[in-house]
């Protein structure tokens, strides 16, 4: 099954993800917001957005197709293709 | 008064988590041989909090803590960078791809999985052995968090080796009564306690000392390098190696490389995923904030003792304090069961049976692996007793110890030019190289080797990097054997 091209950007996606959980620029920043350090909140509101994605991409059946099964619920699929998430 | 309260609390709480094991052991009713198939049936919120439940250990509850008390509250990053984002992403890429595999061959191992593949017993022995020398370390660092933790909560009347006795021997009675099947729903419900409770901790303890500005601007007088991002032990290289080794090293671990295999369905491991970041944020940011807070309290934390303990021992009453640590500990007993439960069945499963004896009947492998379990958890209690390093020094020794063997393995999931030779060379290479690093520390008669290099890049990052490079070159040069099968890990077509 070849997967569309858009998939691909999923790749990149996450590794902005992995590489900006770390607040990288706000080094150095010691500035304290709503009781707690700015970066904490960077993070903690980067994780969120994480989760976001990561159910985007998991609904989006680029999940399935990643790993070269017949996406799940991708437009591209005319029905009929059950959740290729489960037993093969 | 309080003393004898505490340790009732505590004691009655692991006796109580015990009952529990066993109830739901006896409920299962499940045989010896259809154990690993009945796991096979583990749904979304059951999967989460048995994967969850490996954080449940020592290192969240107590090292890291400690780590944000001594160093800064960055280390609230450095893990929800590796275990929400980083754990993810390898969860799909890893897990995923496992889960697939495993599910049309039938593989409950990951040994098992490796030795079908390239057809050797030999890696499958190989990666079982070390499979279970970084899980030694590994329980070692829940007795050395034990003894630690009752030291803190009872003013060290309770000596160290007491509470790492305390859990040992309800680790070895845990899992020689409640038989050998890790309960996955006791982990859920130990999980969900102690999310509540540390949560309701942090709350009453902020509250107690003015709220959470109060308590940021307490630590920032005490320790104004804590509010800036970065600096002492907090360099690039400390938070760029650790969060990779310790991601990757989470794949490795039994229990975890264990579930991969046993979902119910792929839509439960999709599930995971999406709500992993956020359950990881949950538990990480209260209980590490509580260790950074403590900078700036008026507490005196005693040698060797951890730091939340005494936090919890100053603002919330003593039965709260104890019940705290009562959870924490029964959470690290049923996390470090599930790790000697995965850890014996690497054992009989690719060691005892594929290399000693084959033909042992089901029973006599069931003793074995009690045995072995016994054996293993008192090994790692007389080891702890030398408290060879810090909580947090020890747990990374172990989770890069794991890490070694992932990128070989990612590198087999996903390159079928991968040979048998050069998964042997990837595996046991840097595993020696890592192994003469961390024995030369503890050995006094060798010159002690250097764990981190260029101010504060791990080793073990580097060895990582000669893992691949040496599972890749090898493969390369050495021509796939006749009992290798590529076609074992497809996971598209028939």
């Amino acid at each position: 099954m070849k997967r569309p091209r858009r998939d691909l950007v999923w790749i990149p996606t996450f590794a902005l993800l992995v590489a900006f959980a770390v607040p990288w620029p706000l080094w150095g920043v010691d500035r304290v917001v709503a009781g707690l350090p700015v970066w904490i909140w960077w993070h903690v509101a980067w994780l969120g957005l994480c989760a976001v994605l990561f159910s985007r991409f998991a609904r989006s059946g680029a999940w399935e197709r990643g790993m070269g099964l017949r996406g799940g619920t991708g437009e591209d699929r005319s029905g009929g293709a059950a959740a290729g998430g489960d037993r093969p | 008064m309080t003393l004898g309260l505490s340790l009732g609390i505590i004691v009655g709480y692991l006796v109580l988590a015990l009952l529990v094991g066993l109830v739901a052991y006896r409920v299962s009713e499940t045989t010896a041989e259809d154990y690993y198939l009945a796991s096979r049936s583990i749904g979304t919120v059951v999967l989460l909090f048995t994967t969850f439940a490996t954080l449940l250990s020592a290192f969240t509850f107590f090292g890291g803590p400690n780590l944000a008390f001594a160093a800064g509250p960055e280390w609230l990053i450095v893990m929800g960078t590796l275990d929400g984002v980083l754990f993810a992403v390898l969860w799909y890429a890893i897990g995923y791809k496992q889960w697939l595999i495993g599910n049309r061959n039938g593989y409950v191992t990951l040994g098992e999985m490796l030795g079908d593949r390239f057809g050797s017993t030999g890696l499958r022995a190989l990666v079982a052995g070390v499979s279970l020398l970084w899980l030694f370390p590994y329980v070692m660092l829940q007795q050395m968090g034990a003894g630690e933790a009752l030291v803190g909560l009872t003013d060290g009347v309770v000596p160290y080796w007491g509470g790492a006795a305390l859990i040992t021997a309800f680790m070895i009675l845990y899992v020689v009564l409640a038989g050998m099947r890790g309960v996955a729903w006791t982990d859920t419900i130990q999980g969900l306690f102690m999310l509540s409770v540390v949560w309701i901790a942090a709350v009453w303890v902020v509250s107690a000392v003015g709220g959470v500005g109060a308590a940021t601007g307490a630590m920032l007088e005490a320790r104004p390098d804590f509010g800036s991002f970065g600096g002492g032990t907090y360099s690039v290289g400390f938070i760029v190696s650790t969060a990779i080794t310790i991601a990757f090293g989470v794949t490795m671990f039994p229990q975890i490389n264990q579930r991969f295999f046993v979902a119910k369905s792929g839509e439960t491991l999709k599930r995971s995923f999406a709500l992993w970041p956020v359950l990881v944020l949950l538990l990480f940011v209260p209980a590490f904030m509580l260790g950074a807070w403590a900078a700036g309290m008026p507490v005196d934390v005693p040698e060797g003792a951890n730091v939340l303990p005494v936090v919890l021992n100053e603002y919330t009453p003593a039965w709260f304090a104890a019940l705290v640590i009562a959870g924490a500990m029964a959470a690290m007993m049923s996390s470090s069961d599930s790790m000697l439960l995965s850890g014996s069945s690497y054992f009989t499963r690719d060691l005892y049976r594929p290399v000693v004896n084959a033909d042992a009947s089901a029973e006599r492998e069931a003793w074995v692996a009690r045995i072995g379990v016994a054996a293993f958890a008192l090994l790692a209690f007389a080891a702890s007793l030398f408290r060879p390093g810090t909580l947090i020094e020890v747990g990374s020794t172990a989770f890069s110890g794991f890490a070694l063997l992932a990128l070989p393995v990612v590198c087999a999931l996903y390159w079928e030019r991968t040979t048998r030779t050069g998964m042997i060379a990837g595996v046991l290479v840097p595993q020696l190289a890592y192994l003469a690093v961390v024995l030369s520390a503890v050995a006094g008669f060798v010159p002690t080797l250097p764990r981190t290099v260029f101010g504060g890049w791990d080793v073990a990052l580097g060895l990582m990097a000669l893992s691949a490079a040496l599972t890749v070159g090898v493969s390369l040069l050495t021509a796939p054997t006749a009992e290798g099968d590529a076609s074992r890990f497809a996971v598209a077509g028939d």
